[in-house]
């Protein structure tokens, strides 16, 4: 085969989050408006390859994606080793508001998938006035426990675990490449740190209670949902346009939990409208820069 | 479940991700109960009930018409994964679950051998 180089540009951003110096991996590509996309729970930015590598959408957009603090390619910080990690809904919203001031990004779109699909509604809640618009992927207000998170982090089970735990939540007609490619991922997850997230998917970021103040006018909300995703699955989303006033859903047929990153091109067919919806709505001003 | 011995010993690589796992568990089917013999991966032996005294690590039980979407060669939503069962407690996994856990892409495939064609 031909060799090439893909289009990203991958950097590491130096920031203070949480009262301590961070090291952040972050990875680019394309301009315009900038589109925050936020991984799931135990994995990072690779969720996004496809969507970082779209010459379409990297016309129009510029697509930035960051591991979180202890994933992927970011450090965890100083003195991680003497502490459990555990992420709370408050933290989380202070490091993405935190690299959106950092980047100095002007009214990005945020676009996030699980424990991204949840924090994304954190955000459209507490800071409606700093986004373009806030795309939620397998978005749900709060996921019923089904499992004992503590076989995720033990001495006597391999963190691979992790992988094999969510295996079922890619949906069955997924490509095999793309299918073990995202479970690849999570197998990579440090000890401890995909039932670290978990504690802000099932316990501290239930935000059942207060979706319903979420205002679409102020900051518009597009919901996609994989139907094979039980984790936060269709009847999650659809619960959440019940309750959300001017919330936008499509359930996305054969795709699950993971979207961009087991089926991207399905998945591309599904987001391409919703951005071009949020492209045009810039330019008839409907939201103020 | 008959075949099950055949399906799982003919994958040499999922022979291979079970090859430290020596245990019996059972698998309930409805009211039939199976008890499977796993040695160094290899399943060694799949008893029949019903059982006066069985011994095993841990127990997977749903009814029949559960196994039977599950087994379908493209499942429907829901029905696509041990932990979709157990998310919709169709599915009860008891007993000692570190063999069941510690190994699970091995128990998930053996469960998912009995699947004709579609996805392991």
């Amino acid at each position: 085969m031909k060799s090439y180089f893909e289009p990203i540009v991958g950097r590491y951003l130096h920031l203070e989050l949480l009262g301590k110096p961070h090291r952040l991996y972050v990875e680019e590509a394309g301009q315009g408006i900038p589109l925050l996309c936020l991984h799931t729970a135990g994995s990072d930015t690779r969720q996004y390859r496809a969507l970082l590598n779209d010459p379409e959408i990297l016309k129009r957009f510029r697509v930035i994606a960051f591991d979180l603090p202890w994933h992927g390619k970011s450090s965890p910080p100083a003195g991680w080793q003497n502490a459990d990690y555990r992420l709370t809904s408050r933290d989380y919203t202070d490091i993405i508001m935190g690299v959106v001031d950092a980047m100095a990004l002007d009214s990005p779109v945020a676009m996030g998938c699980s424990i991204g699909g949840r924090i994304v509604l954190q955000l459209a809640l507490e800071h409606p006035e700093r986004f373009r618009a806030i795309i939620g992927l397998q978005s749900g207000a709060h996921v019923d426990p089904y499992y004992d998170v503590t076989w995720l982090h033990r001495p006597d089970v391999h963190g691979e675990v992790s992988a094999a735990v969510v295996s079922g939540l890619v949906g069955p007609l997924s490509p095999e490449a793309e299918r073990w490619e995202t479970l690849w991922h999570y197998m990579q997850g440090g000890p401890g740190i995909f039932k670290g997230d978990l504690y802000f998917y099932k316990q501290d970021g239930d935000i059942r209670g207060r979706v319903a103040e979420i205002d679409t006018s102020r900051c518009p909300l597009y919901l996609l949902t994989g139907e094979y995703d039980y984790s936060c699955t269709p009847e999650d989303t659809m619960d959440l346009v019940s309750r959300i006033k001017g919330a936008d859903a499509t359930i996305m047929k054969g795709l699950g939990h993971f979207p961009m990153s087991e089926d991207p091109e399905t998945f591309l067919r599904y987001l391409r409208p919703v951005l071009d919806n949020i492209l045009a709505s810039g330019a008839a001003g409907q939201k103020a820069n | 479940m008959e075949n099950l011995a055949q399906l799982v010993n003919a994958d040499e690589r999922l022979v291979w991700k079970g090859r430290f796992i020596d245990t019996s568990f059972m698998v309930e089917v409805g009211e039939t109960a199976y008890l499977i013999k796993v040695t160094e991966g290899r399943i060694a032996s799949v008893t029949r009930g019903p059982f006066v005294m069985p011994s095993w690590s841990f127990a997977l039980r749903a009814s029949r018409e559960e196994w039977e979407q599950f087994w379908l060669p493209v499942p429907p939503p829901g029905s696509n994964d041990l932990f979709a069962l157990i998310k919709r407690r169709a599915l009860k996994v008891e007993g000692n679950l570190h063999p069941f856990m510690a190994n699970l892409f091995y128990f998930k495939g053996v469960m998912a051998a009995l699947r004709t064609g579609g996805n392991k």
